[in-house]
C-alpha cells in the first residue's frame, strides 16, 4: 500500500537504478583516454618543441582546454559527458566544458552581462574549493615543516 | 455547473473548433511526427535566441489554428496561455501581437489542461464566445532555466525527462462540432516529499492519481467509461506508480492508461524516461488524440496534464516538489 509516509521507499522499485559498475568502467576508460591524450601531448611538446617535462604541462593543458571548448561548441562534449560521467567531468576538459557551455548559453544576453557574468557560473565553485583546499593544504604543509 | 467536489460539467455545450500543433525536429522524428501540423527543422525555429524560438513555436501554432477556421482574429474574446519560463515570458510576449484580452496561467506542465478548463468554463458560462487556449515549451529554454547550459556535459540519471519543444493551440466555442469538452476536474497541490528535480515522474504521480480518482468519484464513473485516460508527462517512472495508486483506490486503469511523455518519442531517441514540458501533453492531445476522436477511433478521453511546481532556487534550498494535475474530458459527438 503506497501512502504519503512510505512513498519515497515504496516507489524505489519503479525508479531505474543507476548502473554504478557500468558507469564506473565508462568513466575510467574515458577519463583514462583523456589523460593518455594529455600524456601524448606532453611527449609531443617535449620532443618537437623542446619543452622540459616541467614546462610541457602548460601547453598540454591549454591544448586540452582548446579541444574541449571546440567540442563543446560543436555540441559533442555534452554527449561525451552523458556517456562518460565523471570520466569527462573531472579532467581539465570538463572544467573547460563548464565554462564554454555557460558562455555559449548566455551569449544572447550580451558580452558583459551575458558571457562574462555567467561564464564561471558552474566553474566558480571549482575555483572556490580549489583555492580554499590549496590554502588549507599549504598551511598544513607549512606547520608540518616548521614543527616536525 | 459544479459536479461532485472538485469538478465542473459543461452543460451548455463547449466544442473544439480548431486545433494546431507545432514542434521541433526531434518530435517530428518521433512516432507521432506525422500528426503535427508543422515542425521546425532545427531547435532555433528561425529565431536568434532560445526564448525567441519558443515564441516562434507558440505564434506558429496560433496562426495555424486560426488559419484552419475562417474566423477573424478580432472575433476571439479571450486568449489564455502559459509556459514554463519565469514571468511566463513566452505567452506574455506572444500576446503583444494578439488583439484580444489575455489571461496568463501557470501550472508548470499542467498548463495545457489548466488553460483549457478555464477557457471551457468561460465559454460554458457565456462570458466568452470564442476562446484560444495555448501552451508552449522548448528544450533549450527549459534546460537553461531549470538545469544546466545545453552544452554542459553533466551526466543525467535515467529518471530524467526530455522537455518537448513545441506548442499547441485550441479554439473553442459553443457551436457544435464533432469534439465536445464535457467537463473538467481541477487538481489540488499534492506534495509527497520527493525532492529530486531529475525525477519528476515520481514526484507528479500522486497528484495525477489524486485528480483521476477525484474525477471518477465526482462524475460517478469507472476508468472503463473512458477509451483512454491520458496523463501528461509521468514518463516510464511515474506511469506504473499512478496505475498502482489509482488501483489502490479501487480504480483499475489497466489497458486504459497511457502517458503523453511515452508517446511523443521513440525509445531509441535518447530521451531518458520520456518527454515532459507544457508542450508534451499539448502536442499529443491537440494533434494525435483529436485526430483519433475525429476519426471515431476514440470516443471519450480523460486528459490529465501533470505539473511539477518547482523552481531551481527553492529546490537548492532543500524544499520538496509540490505537484498538480488537471483533468479535462474530450468526447466525440455526432452532429
Amino acid at each position: 500500500m503506497i501512502t504519503k509516509d512510505n512513498y519515497a521507499s515504496e516507489v524505489k522499485k519503479y525508479q531505474p537504478k543507476p548502473k554504478l559498475l557500468r558507469n564506473c568502467i565508462k568513466a575510467f576508460l574515458v577519463g583514462g583516454l583523456i589523460c593518455a591524450i594529455g600524456q601524448g601531448l606532453t611527449f609531443f611538446y617535449i620532443e618537437v618543441f623542446g619543452f622540459t617535462e616541467k614546462t610541457a604541462g602548460n601547453p598540454t593543458v591549454t591544448t586540452l582546454i582548446l579541444i574541449a571548448a571546440i567540442l563543446t561548441g560543436f555540441g559533442v562534449y555534452d554527449k561525451i559527458g552523458q556517456f562518460a560521467g565523471a570520466g569527462s567531468a573531472v579532467p581539465v576538459t570538463g572544467f573547460a566544458n563548464s565554462i564554454a557551455s555557460a558562455a555559449l548559453e548566455h551569449k544572447s544576453e550580451g558580452i558583459v552581462l551575458g558571457i562574462a557574468t555567467n561564464m564561471f557560473k558552474l566553474a566558480g565553485s571549482v575555483i572556490v574549493f580549489g583555492a580554499v583546499s590549496a590554502y588549507v593544504v599549504g598551511l598544513i604543509r607549512y606547520l608540518v615543516e616548521q614543527f616536525l | 455547473m459544479k459536479i461532485g467536489k472538485n469538478s465542473w460539467q459543461f452543460n451548455q455545450g463547449v466544442y473544439i473548433q480548431s486545433s494546431a500543433t507545432v514542434t521541433g525536429p526531434k518530435e517530428k522524428q518521433g512516432p507521432l511526427g506525422e500528426t503535427f501540423d508543422y515542425s521546425f527543422e532545427d531547435l532555433h525555429c528561425e529565431a536568434s535566441t532560445w526564448e525567441g524560438a519558443e515564441q516562434a513555436l507558440l505564434t506558429k501554432s496560433i496562426d495555424i489554428c486560426m488559419g484552419k477556421t475562417n474566423m477573424r482574429e478580432d472575433a476571439i474574446d479571450l486568449f489564455i496561455s502559459g509556459d514554463l519560463l519565469n514571468q511566463n515570458v513566452t505567452s506574455n510576449y506572444v500576446a503583444r501581437n494578439i488583439e484580444s484580452p489575455f489571461l496568463c496561467v501557470f501550472g508548470a506542465c499542467s498548463t495545457s489542461m489548466e488553460a483549457l478548463a478555464i477557457g471551457s468554463s468561460l465559454v460554458d458560462s457565456g462570458n466568452c464566445k470564442n476562446v484560444l487556449a495555448s501552451t508552449s515549451s522548448h528544450y533549450s529554454t527549459a534546460e537553461r532555466q531549470f538545469r544546466y547550459p545545453t552544452e554542459y556535459g553533466g551526466q543525467k540519471p535515467d529518471t530524467a525527462t526530455t522537455t518537448v519543444t513545441g506548442a499547441g493551440t485550441l479554439l473553442i466555442n459553443n457551436e457544435p462540432s464533432d469534439i465536445q469538452i464535457e467537463g473538467a476536474t481541477i487538481g489540488r497541490v499534492i506534495d509527497y516529499g520527493m525532492n529530486d528535480p531529475l525525477d519528476m515522474g515520481s514526484a507528479m504521480a500522486p497528484a495525477a492519481a489524486d485528480t483521476i480518482v477525484q474525477h471518477l468519484k465526482d462524475f460517478g464513473r469507472d476508468p472503463s467509461d473512458y477509451d483512454l485516460i491520458l496523463t501528461g508527462d509521468l514518463s516510464s517512472v511515474g506511469s506504473p506508480i499512478v496505475k498502482k495508486m489509482t488501483e489502490q483506490s479501487g480504480y483499475d486503469m489497466e489497458g486504459i492508461h497511457r502517458d503523453c511523455g511515452l508517446m511523443v518519442y521513440q525509445a531509441n531517441q535518447q530521451v531518458f524516461s520520456g518527454g515532459s514540458g507544457c508542450a508534451c501533453s499539448a502536442v499529443v492531445t491537440y494533434g494525435y488524440i483529436i485526430q483519433q476522436l475525429k476519426q471515431n477511433k476514440l470516443k471519450k478521453v480523460l486528459v490529465v496534464a501533470t505539473g511539477a511546481l518547482l523552481s531551481p532556487t527553492i529546490v537548492q534550498q532543500k524544499e520538496t516538489i509540490p505537484c498538480i494535475a488537471h483533468g479535462v474530458v474530450l468526447q466525440r459527438v455526432d452532429v
